[in-house]
C-alpha cells in the first residue's frame, strides 16, 4: 500500500538544463518563483507560460512526466481555485445558498492556481534534471559562505542525502511492521479518528526503534570507512560554472526584469 | 610483514548497562591468516569485532593493529588498514547509487577524484558488480547488496578484512560465490559467523568464544572434531562432518 510512492524523480539526460550547474538551477528557480509573484496582468502570465513551455522543451523531459508530477497536488490546486472563487467580493455571477461566485473571484482563482501550477512545474523541472546528489552538492556550495559563522553546510547536505536514501527503506519497514501487526489482529483502517491514531502507536514504536538502530549502525559503518565530516574529504565532481550558466543567469534575470517592468512601469 | 599483526591483550569490555561482553580476552592474529570467530549468540563476537575498528575502546587491556595501538589518535590509520563488512548491508549502504557508495571511503581518505573512481571501479570489478554501478543500493537483491558492501570496503584497500556474519541471508548459490570470492583474497580475514561449514572452507584457524572468554583457539578441523568443546560453546558439528542420513542414519 505504500509502494506507489516514488521518490527522487531524476530523469537522466544531457540537455541544456541537465548540463547547468546545480547552483545556477537553484538560484534560477528562486528567481522564477519571485517572477511568478510579480505577475498580475494577463500579459505577464502569458510571458511566464511561454517561458515554462520553453523550459520544458529545452529540458527534453517528456511532457507526460512533467504533468504526472503535479497529479498528487491537484487537490491543492482545486482547493485554491475554490477558495478564491467563492470568497472574493465583487460582481456576483452566480449565487448558490451562502456561496457566491464573483467575477473577480473567478479571475483571482484561476490566476492563483496558474501561479501554483507554474511553481510546481519549474521546481519539478529542477528535480527532473538534477540528480539528488548533485542537488545536495549545489545546496552545500550555496550555503558554504555561511560556514564562517558556524553553519554546518557539509553536514546538512550529507543529512539530506541520507534522508532521501532512507525514505524508501523506512516505508518498506513501515509496511513490514504494519503487516506484522495486522497478522496479530491490529486494525489500521477502521474506527474513529481518535481510535485510528491510537492504533498507530504499535506501529510507531517499533518504527522509531528500528530507525534509531539503523541510524546508529549507519554512523558506525560510516566512521569505519574513515568519515570525519567535511574536512579533508575530496569530492567526485568539483562544481564549475561555464558559459552555459552565464546564459541561463541572463535568461532568468531578463525574465525577472521583464515581469518587474510589466508590473510597475508598463 | 610484521606490520599487519593484530595483537589483543587482556581486553575487557563492559556495556553501559553493566553486562560484561568481553572478559580478559587475548588473541594474536598474524598477517594473511584467516580466522573464524564462533560462539553462541551473546558470546561477544560482535563486541570483539567492534574493537578491531575502534568503534568500541576496551575498558582495560590493549589492542594493537600493526604498528598502531588502538586509541583516539590512531583511529584513522586503523580504519584505513581494517575494513569491516557489517552484518546488515541495508544499514551500511546509503549513497544514492552503488558507485557513489563504493567511492565514499576513498573520498573520505582525501584521494583525488580520478583515483577514487579507479579504486571504486576496481573494487566493483573484483566482486563482479560493475554492471550495478548506477543502481540505487536499496533496490538490489540480498546477494548483490552483500557484494556491493564488500566492494565498498575493498575500495579502501584494507590489509585486514573483518566480517560479521557474511553468509547470513544468502541463498546457496550466492553463499558459494561469496566463499569463492573470499578464498581469492590475500587479506588477513577475521570472520564472525554461525555458518560453520563456511568456516571449513575459509578459515584454517578457529577461535571459540563463550561468555566473553576464549574457550578454544586452534586448527579448525581439530576444534570441530571435539564434541565436548562444541557442546560447551553451544555449537553443533558442521553438517558436512555429520553422518549421511541415508547411508548412516544418526544414532541419537
Amino acid at each position: 500500500m505504500l509502494n506507489n510512492i516514488t521518490f527522487g524523480q531524476y530523469f537522466p539526460g544531457n540537455s541544456f538544463l541537465h548540463r547547468l550547474d546545480p547552483r545556477t538551477k537553484i538560484v534560477g528557480t528562486l528567481l522564477f518563483i519571485s517572477s511568478i509573484f510579480l505577475a498580475e496582468k494577463v500579459t505577464a502570465y502569458v510571458v511566464i507560460l511561454v517561458f515554462t513551455l520553453l523550459a520544458i522543451a529545452v529540458s527534453r523531459i517528456p511532457p507526460r512526466f512533467v504533468f504526472r508530477s503535479f497529479r498528487p497536488l491537484w487537490i491543492i490546486l482545486v482547493f485554491t481555485l475554490g477558495i478564491h472563487m467563492f470568497s472574493t467580493p465583487g460582481l456576483v455571477l452566480y449565487a448558490w445558498g451562502p456561496l457566491t461566485l464573483t467575477q473577480e473571484g473567478l479571475r483571482q482563482g484561476i490566476l492563483m492556481s496558474a501561479r501554483l501550477l507554474f511553481l510546481i512545474i519549474m521546481s519539478s523541472l529542477l528535480t527532473f534534471t538534477t540528480s539528488p546528489i548533485v542537488l545536495t552538492d549545489g545546496i552545500e556550495r550555496l550555503l558554504s559562505p555561511f560556514r564562517k559563522i558556524g553553519f554546518p553546510a557539509h553536514e546538512l547536505a550529507m543529512m539530506m542525502t541520507i534522508a532521501l536514501r532512507f525514505i524508501p527503506t523506512l516505508l518498506e519497514e513501515t509496511d513490514r511492521i504494519m503487516k506484522a501487526q495486522m497478522a496479530r489482529g491490529a486494525d489500521f483502517s477502521s474506527g474513529t479518528i481518535v481510535r485510528r491514531a491510537q492504533n498507530m502507536i504499535p506501529l510507531l514504536i517499533p518504527l522509531f526503534i528500528s530507525a534509531f538502530r539503523r541510524a546508529d549502525e549507519l554512523a558506525t559503518a560510516m566512521e569505519a570507512r574513515c568519515y570525519r565530516g567535511g574536512e579533508n574529504r575530496t569530492r567526485m565532481k568539483e562544481l564549475a560554472l561555464s558559459w552555459l550558466d552565464g546564459i541561463a543567469a541572463c535568461v532568468f534575470s531578463l525574465l525577472l526584469f521583464l515581469l518587474a517592468y510589466l508590473r510597475w512601469w508598463h | 610483514m610484521s606490520h599487519h599483526i593484530i595483537e589483543i591483550k587482556d581486553i575487557e569490555y563492559m556495556y553501559p548497562d553493566k553486562t560484561k561482553a568481553l572478559d580478559g580476552l587475548s588473541l594474536r592474529i598474524l598477517h594473511g591468516e584467516a580466522v573464524a570467530i564462533v560462539g553462541a549468540n551473546g558470546a561477544g563476537k560482535s563486541t570483539l569485532l567492534s574493537h578491531l575498528i575502534g568503534v568500541l575502546i576496551p575498558s582495560s587491556g590493549t589492542v594493537r593493529i600493526g604498528d598502531y595501538p588502538l586509541n583516539k589518535e590512531t583511529l584513522t590509520h586503523i580504519r584505513r588498514s581494517v575494513g569491516m563488512v557489517f552484518q546488515n548491508s541495508d544499514d551500511q549502504l546509503f549513497m544514492p547509487t552503488v558507485f557513489d557508495d563504493v567511492a565514499f571511503g576513498p573520498l573520505n581518505m582525501g584521494l583525488p577524484p580520478e583515483e577514487a573512481t579507479q579504486r571504486a571501479l576496481d573494487a566493483l570489478k573484483t566482486v563482479d558488480a560493475v554492471h550495478l554501478k548506477d543502481r540505487p543500493p536499496y533496490k538490489l537483491s540480498g546477494g548483490q547488496k552483500r557484494s556491493v558492501a564488500i566492494a565498498s570496503v575493498l575500495s579502501m584497500l584494507p590489509d585486514i578484512l573483518v566480517m560479521d556474519e557474511p553468509s547470513a541471508g544468502l541463498d546457496p548459490y550466492c553463499r558459494r560465490q561469496l566463499i569463492t570470492l573470499l578464498q581469492s583474497f590475500k587479506h588477513t580475514k577475521i570472520i564472525a559467523t554461525h555458518d560453520l561449514d563456511l568456516v571449513i572452507d575459509l578459515c584454517e584457524r578457529t577461535v571459540v568464544l563463550s561468555n566473553g572468554k576464549i574457550i578454544a583457539d586452534g586448527p579448525t578441523l581439530q576444534i570441530f572434531n571435539d564434541d565436548v568443546l562444541l557442546q560447551k560453546g553451544r555449537l553443533e558439528k558442521p553438517l558436512r562432518m555429520q553422518g549421511c542420513p541415508i547411508c548412516k542414519p544418526a544414532i541419537r
